[in-house]
C-alpha cells in the first residue's frame, strides 16, 4: 500500500499490524443496507437488548463513505444489484462485506429469474451468515467471527505472502463460534477437537448435554 | 405546555438509571434460545448407534429451498449402516440455501433428522456451508458403535422402531426441552 512496504519486517512492523487492526476493528462501522426482513433483525442488533454499541459499531452509517462494513442484509434483486456495486464502490478502503441471511449468501428460497444468486456475484463478501432471518446474535457472532479475521488481516503485500507461508491451522481466523471464542476453557476444548476434525460433534454434544442432562442419563452418560 | 415539559422529558431518561439492563452480555454469557427454536440440524442413532436415516428423501422433497441432498444406498449384511433396506450414502444440507423452517424435521418418517438450538453458523466460504453427513451425525454415545455393524437390538427394522418409543437413542435430547417428557 504505502511506506510498509518499504519497512523491514519484524517485530515493530507485526505490532504495528496488530495496531492497525485493532484500531479498524474496533470502530467497524457499517452502511445500513437494510433489503428486507434481515434488516428488522439488523435493526434489533442495534436496540437496546442487543446492543451493537458494546461492540463500537452502534453507528449504521447511511453514507457509504463513512462505513466500513456493509451488511447486506435481505434478498437483492437484480435491479438493485447495480446500486449495491455502486454503494460498494463508494465505500473507501479498507472495506468488508457481511452477506447477512441466505438470500444474500445464496438466493435461499428464491431460486428464480427475479434474485442475484448470492451477493457474492456482484462483491467480494468476507463473512456469510445463513438463517433466514438470523436472530440478532447471529449477526453478532458473524461481526464477532469478522472481527477475528480483521484482526489477521496482514499489513502490506510482504507481510501476505509471509503470513501464506506459515502452515495453516486447523482453526484459521473465523471458524470458531463467538460463545466458544471467547470463552477460553470452551475454546481450548474446541481447538482440540477440530484438530481431530470432530468439532461439529462436539457442538452437537455441547447442546444436548445443556439442553437434556436428564434425558441423556437414560443413556447411560453422566 | 408548560416550561416543565422538558425536565419531565429528562426525568423520563433519569428513571432509567434505576432500571434493570436488559442488555444481554453475548459472547460471554450465551442465554439458551426458545426451546423449540429451530437451529442446525442433527441425525440420530439408534441406541447400537445404527444411524436412523434410511434415505428415503422425504426431507428432500419437503424442504422448500431444496437445501437437502440424498443419495440412498443399499445396506448389505457385510455393511449395515441403518435397519431395514436403505441408508443414506450421501446426506448434504446446505445452510446457505436452509431457511431453518422445519418441514424436513416434520417430513421425516423415522425421526432421524431433528433440530437442535445451535446457531452460530456464519462462516467466510459458501463451501464450509455445506455440512456433509459426517458433520450433521450425532456423536457416538457411550453404548453406541460406529457402523458398520449388524443390527444388535432386533431381528430386523421393526423391533428397532417399535423399541424406539421406549429409547429413542438421541433423539430424544432433539425433542424435548429440559424436564419436559425426560421420564
Amino acid at each position: 500500500m504505502g511506506i510498509e512496504e518499504k519497512l523491514p519486517n519484524g517485530i515493530l512492523l507485526t505490532t504495528v499490524e496488530k495496531l492497525v487492526n485493532w484500531t479498524r476493528k474496533a470502530s467497524f462501522w457499517p452502511a445500513t443496507f437494510g433489503l428486507a426482513c434481515c434488516a428488522i433483525e439488523m435493526m434489533a442488533a442495534g436496540g437496546a437488548r442487543y446492543d451493537l454499541a458494546r461492540f463500537g459499531m452502534e453507528v449504521f452509517r447511511a453514507s457509504p463513505r463513512q462505513a466500513d462494513l456493509m451488511i447486506v442484509a435481505g434478498r437483492v434483486s437484480q435491479k438493485m444489484a447495480p446500486v449495491l456495486r455502486q454503494i460498494y464502490d463508494q465505500m473507501p478502503e479498507p472495506k468488508w462485506v457481511l452477506s447477512m441471511g441466505v438470500c444474500a449468501s445464496s438466493g435461499g428460497m428464491f431460486n428464480n429469474y427475479a434474485i442475484v444468486q448470492g451477493v457474492d456475484h456482484v462483491v467480494p463478501v468476507d463473512m456469510y451468515l445463513p438463517g433466514c432471518p438470523p436472530r440478532p446474535e447471529m449477526l453478532m457472532d458473524a461481526i464477532l467471527r469478522l472481527w477475528d479475521k480483521v484482526m489477521h488481516e496482514p499489513l502490506g503485500d510482504r507481510r501476505r505472502v509471509q503470513m501464506e507461508a506459515v502452515e495453516p491451522s486447523a482453526t484459521p481466523p473465523g471458524s470458531i463460534p463467538s460463545s466458544y471464542f471467547y470463552n477460553k476453557a470452551k475454546r481450548a476444548e474446541w481447538e482440540q477437537a477440530a484438530k481431530e476434525g470432530r468439532e461439529e460433534q462436539l457442538r452437537i454434544e455441547n447442546w444436548m448435554r445443556e439442553h437434556s442432562g436428564a434425558a441423556l442419563k437414560l443413556e447411560g452418560k453422566p | 405546555m408548560s416550561f416543565l415539559d422538558p425536565v419531565r422529558g429528562f426525568g423520563v431518561t433519569f428513571s432509567h438509571m434505576f432500571k434493570k439492563v436488559v442488555t444481554e452480555k453475548y459472547p460471554e454469557v450465551r442465554r439458551p434460545p426458545a426451546p423449540r427454536f429451530h437451529g442446525r440440524h442433527i441425525l440420530n442413532r439408534h441406541p447400537d448407534g445404527l444411524e436412523k436415516c434410511i434415505g428415503c428423501e422425504l426431507c428432500a422433497w419437503a424442504c422448500p429451498a431444496d437445501a437437502i441432498y440424498v443419495e440412498g444406498g443399499d445396506n448389505t449384511e457385510a455393511a449395515r449402516y441403518s435397519p431395514g433396506e436403505r441408508y443414506a450414502s450421501v446426506y448434504q444440507i446446505n445452510y446457505a440455501r436452509c431457511i431453518l423452517c422445519g418441514l424436513c424435521i416434520e417430513a421425516c418418517p423415522t425421526r432421524s433428522l431433528t433440530m437442535s438450538n445451535e446457531y452460530e453458523l456464519a462462516r467466510d466460504d459458501r463451501q464450509d456451508l455445506i455440512f456433509t453427513k459426517e458433520m450433521l451425525l450425532a456423536p457416538l454415545l457411550p453404548d453406541m458403535e460406529q457402523p458398520p455393524h449388524p443390527m444388535r437390538l432386533g431381528r430386523d427394522e421393526k423391533d428397532y422402531y417399535i423399541g424406539a418409543l421406549t429409547k429413542p437413542g438421541t433423539s430424544i435430547g432433539a425433542e424435548h426441552a429440559k424436564g419436559e417428557g425426560a421420564s
